[in-house]
């Protein structure tokens, strides 16, 4: 099969490489008919996160036909439609019990603070992900799920991830009525979490964002209230001013490990790697929100130390909420409100890529070219 | 205002927002919010049929988090380790849990050496590895790189002159050591003059 691989930082290629074989009783093979390039996928391109190795296949959101079932799987069958979420998990460890479905315990054997996730380095269970022909899933019986007839695949692949991190992410921020909300990034995720604070019940949505083409994005997708940080001598400021100088009631951080703003602070993470991600947007955040406001973290960083402002969090009485997305928790309201026409998550794509160019898609998702905001991957055997 | 009582108006009221936003408020009940509680413990809910997974065959030494009190049952395959790298990685997983730095930093320094252990590798492979397709940057010129930064205010256009020192600065260095590597071999394997005359 054909399958995108990591050659090292900023250098990934296509190789023949076996179809993945069953290797536990409740795997799965499932043909890759559509994928994504996350945001997140650029950290490990970057060569951001620690144990990234040399041969891995990227790619946590995908969706695709069911081509073998190991012999316990009883809810999936060959020909099978699937959309799987990006964590692997058992769904019967203590954290699964309780519906933290990507904090799972036993998926990955690298880390304990992080549960299990598909191409995402060893540091997240060693897993190839779905940036390929096919893709090995585990536990079967719990993460994939068939895609309703009436859910198109471009809206289903971003259901896997962006679409429920944004959703989940405006939900940890305990939105109430009439509260203004801030998000830092308009990439995809704060796209989503912008849209789905509106569904929370804000009063105000504010995206801010230093590529004006994802801003006009914000606007008509999101219908938010626009700032580029740019255009102003200090954001934290701005936003002060903006809400009568109390603060943001909830501001989501949908940027994380390579936020940009402040320059010393983006080149010792991001060009260097000497913090675990640059902390620029979650100190914006921090400043921006209003004293015992919650900061929720979407945006993912590294397992190393960054220099957080945790003294203001503390001064200010913050509440900080953050977690790898539990997926599959997420789809059954998600779905509702997709079929509602509340979310059009297609609405975001932007380029439409050949797994064979994949190393043109994640230079020009990375650089930001020709206004790229969600590039889908295609592959060959779709 | 944020020294008197009151929380600021809004600048569109609550009922144009409902109005002209499509599904606005329709998960302002907390209830509504699967996310909410956080915590529900609910083991049927996940579609596991069983208490414990199986255990997935171990065909290797599998590297594992000392913080794991054994092997967890179901684990990635990807690339075991192998070579310097994956001495290094051993050591970084065998001697320190993940609350050192010292673990992430050899996981880190592991990354680096795998990349000069595959680059030089692909030297003597069928297939060796190509700088310019690899990191796609032909897309510059057929996706308006140019056009996408110029007069756009991009932040990231100021630190964008350390991009090819990053990305073709350690094939430089690698040239250069090879260039050494070669002038010394060919110095040592020169037969030594005899003095004549």
């Amino acid at each position: 099969m054909r399958a995108m691989v990591y050659r090292g930082p900023y250098r990934i290629r296509v190789e023949e490489k076996d179809i993945p074989p069953i290797e536990h009783p409740n795997d799965a093979i499932v043909r890759v008919s559509l994928a994504a390039i996350c945001g997140s996928d650029l950290h490990l391109y970057h060569g951001m996160m620690p144990d990234t190795r040399v041969g891995m296949t990227f790619g946590h959101e995908f969706i695709g036909v069911v081509h073998e079932v190991g012999p316990s799987v009883q809810s999936l069958r060959v020909g099978d439609r699937v959309m799987v979420p990006f964590n692997v998990y058992c769904g019967s460890c203590f954290f699964c019990a309780r519906g933290l479905y990507s904090n799972c315990h036993n998926v990955n054997p690298n880390a304990t603070a992080v549960g299990g996730i598909y191409g995402y380095s060893h540091t997240c269970g060693g897993y190839d992900g779905g940036q390929s022909e096919y893709v090995r899933v585990p536990f079967a019986d719990v993460g994939p799920s068939v895609i309703p007839d009436w859910l198109e695949d471009e809206d289903a692949v971003l259901c896997t991830d962006a679409l429920a991190t944004g959703y989940f992410g405006a939900q940890l921020g305990d939105i109430a009525e009439g509260d203004v909300v801030v998000v830092f990034g308009a990439g995809p995720v704060g796209l989503f979490a912008a849209k789905s604070a509106w569904l929370m019940g804000a009063g105000r949505v504010i995206v801010i964002d230093h590529l004006q083409y994802r801003l006009d994005k914000a606007q008509s997708f999101a219908h938010a209230e626009t700032y580029n940080f740019t255009e102003y001598a200090d954001i934290v400021v701005e936003m002060k001013k903006a809400t009568d100088h109390l603060g943001a009631d909830v501001v989501i951080d949908a940027v994380g490990a390579e936020a940009d703003g402040n320059f010393l602070q983006h080149v010792t993470s991001a060009k260097f790697k000497l913090q675990g991600g640059s902390p620029v947007a979650l100190n914006w955040a921090i400043d921006s929100v209003r004293k015992g406001g919650t900061v929720s973290v979407m945006g993912a960083y590294g397992p190393l130390f960054s220099a957080v402002k945790f003294g203001d969090a503390m001064n200010k009485g913050l509440t900080l909420r953050m977690n790898q997305c539990p997926v599959k928790r997420q789809w059954p309201r998600l779905f509702s409100h997709i079929r509602n026409g509340y979310l059009k998550p297609s609405d975001i794509v932007t380029h439409r890529i050949p797994l064979e160019h994949i190393a043109e898609g994640y230079h020009i998702f990375s650089a930001k070219l020709d206004n790229c905001i969600k590039p889908l991957i295609v592959p060959n055997a779709a | 205002m944020a020294y008197t009582p009151d929380k600021p108006a809004l600048p569109v009221p609550i009922e144009e927002l409902r109005a002209r936003i499509p599904g606005w408020g329709a998960d302002l009940d907390p209830k509504d919010r699967p996310a909410v509680p956080r915590e529900r413990f609910d083991p049927g809910a996940s579609g596991a049929h069983w208490d414990f997974p199986d255990r997935q065959p171990e065909k290797w030494p599998r590297e594992r988090s000392i913080e794991h009190a054994f092997l967890p049952p179901v684990f990635g395959t990807s690339c075991p380790p192998k070579g310097l790298s994956g001495a290094i990685r051993k050591v970084a997983y065998r001697r320190y849990s993940e609350g050192r730095a010292a673990h992430w930093l050899l996981l880190i320094a592991a990354d680096r050496v795998n990349v000069v252990e595959a680059n030089l590798a692909s030297m003597v492979s069928l297939r060796p590895d190509n700088p310019i397709t690899e990191t796609g940057i032909l897309s510059e010129f057929s996706h308006h790189g140019l056009s996408s930064r110029l007069g756009k205010k991009r932040t990231d256009v100021k630190h964008l002159w350390l991009d090819p020192i990053i990305v073709g600065g350690p094939w430089v260095v690698r040239g250069l050591l090879g260039y050494h590597l070669i002038r010394v071999v060919r110095r040592r394997g020169r037969p030594r003059g005899v003095p004549t005359g």
